[in-house]
């Protein structure tokens, strides 16, 4: 196994991170609580993904550059992983949302209406779906060169998409999401020093980890490449 | 041997919880404190171990396949 730094860092990354992020103190807020750990989960997950996509992308150049088929390998397995990624983080996030936002005193169908008309919440869906048409593209065209090329350039338009879905139009629209003002936890104004010694190796963690996951999934699509040429 | 090793582990874990049974009527340790947010730390990290012991094991059939 290659067993190299940086596998070795995601586990030590994880580890301190899921024992730190339960235990070292955070600050008290109101409505939030002890959920507010859960920044060192949820909020990883969109970053990972980012991270991920962007990573998508630039093979995705590399392939439109020298039209070498691993990179349009890696390219759709960054995606792959990326998306099941913010699948994760919109899964948790309606977790999160449903025991923080929604109101004890209205009826669970009348809360459940309003967190469903949140902005951020219908922009990371449209990112999401707008990812999922990818995979789709991807299968329906029969013709390998045709595939990578229209799907290395479609991963470029779902790439640009995410800008006004996820970063652009719901900071304009009010929402419950924090945020509104800036890049959450980005900003160091935004973010308490306590929980930000967590949340920076977290969301390295969690992104190795994906990168890990996704590396695997090329590495086998390459020896199934490989084998079906010499057959 | 390896099936071996494995049945040792067990039982080796098992005498492990049972001392920590036999501990807990006398007196609380950590895992009762802090209304046992630390059972809850021991089992997530169990999973995130099992779940990246399981990376590590594909990542080794990979690498096995990848030589063949």
């Amino acid at each position: 196994m290659r067993f190299t730094w940086w596998k070795l860092l995601s586990i030590a990354l994880l580890l301190y991170a899921v024992i730190g992020g339960l235990l070292l103190p955070v600050p008290e807020l109101t409505q939030l609580g002890e959920t507010i750990r859960n920044l060192y989960f949820h909020v990883c997950m969109w970053f990972a993904m980012m991270i991920l996509f962007t990573i998508s992308i630039i093979h995705s150049i590399k392939y439109l550059n020298n039209k070498r088929a691993v990179h349009d390998i890696k390219s759709k397995e960054y995606a792959a992983v990326g998306s099941y990624l913010g699948i994760l983080g919109y899964a948790t996030g309606a977790i999160w949302a449903s025991y923080t936002w929604a109101d004890p005193n209205n009826p669970a169908y009348a809360s459940f209406g309003s967190i469903m008309r949140e902005p951020k919440l219908i922009g990371a869906a449209l990112a999401l779906l707008v990812y999922g048409a990818y995979f789709i593209l991807r299968n329906s065209i029969t013709d390998i060169d045709q595939k990578a090329r229209v799907s290395a350039v479609y991963n470029i338009f779902a790439y640009a998409m995410l800008f006004p879905t996820i970063w652009i139009i719901p900071r304009l629209l009010p929402s419950l999401h924090p945020g509104q003002e800036g890049n959450p936890a980005l900003n160091f104004n935004d973010i308490d020093a306590r929980m930000r010694i967590v949340f920076y190796p977290a969301v390295m963690g969690w992104s190795l980890l994906g990168v890990w996951i996704a590396s695997l999934k090329i590495r086998l699509e390459i020896l199934k490449e490989k084998k079906f040429s010499n057959e | 041997m390896n099936k071996l090793n494995k049945s040792l582990l067990l039982l080796f874990a098992l005498s492990i919880t049972n001392f920590l049974q036999a501990q807990e009527e006398t007196m609380a340790n950590t895992m009762r404190t802090n209304g046992k947010i630390y059972v809850v730390v021991a089992v997530l990290t169990t999973i995130l171990l099992g779940l990246l012991a399981y990376v590590i094991r594909l990542d080794k059939k990979i690498s096995k396949l990848e030589k063949e």
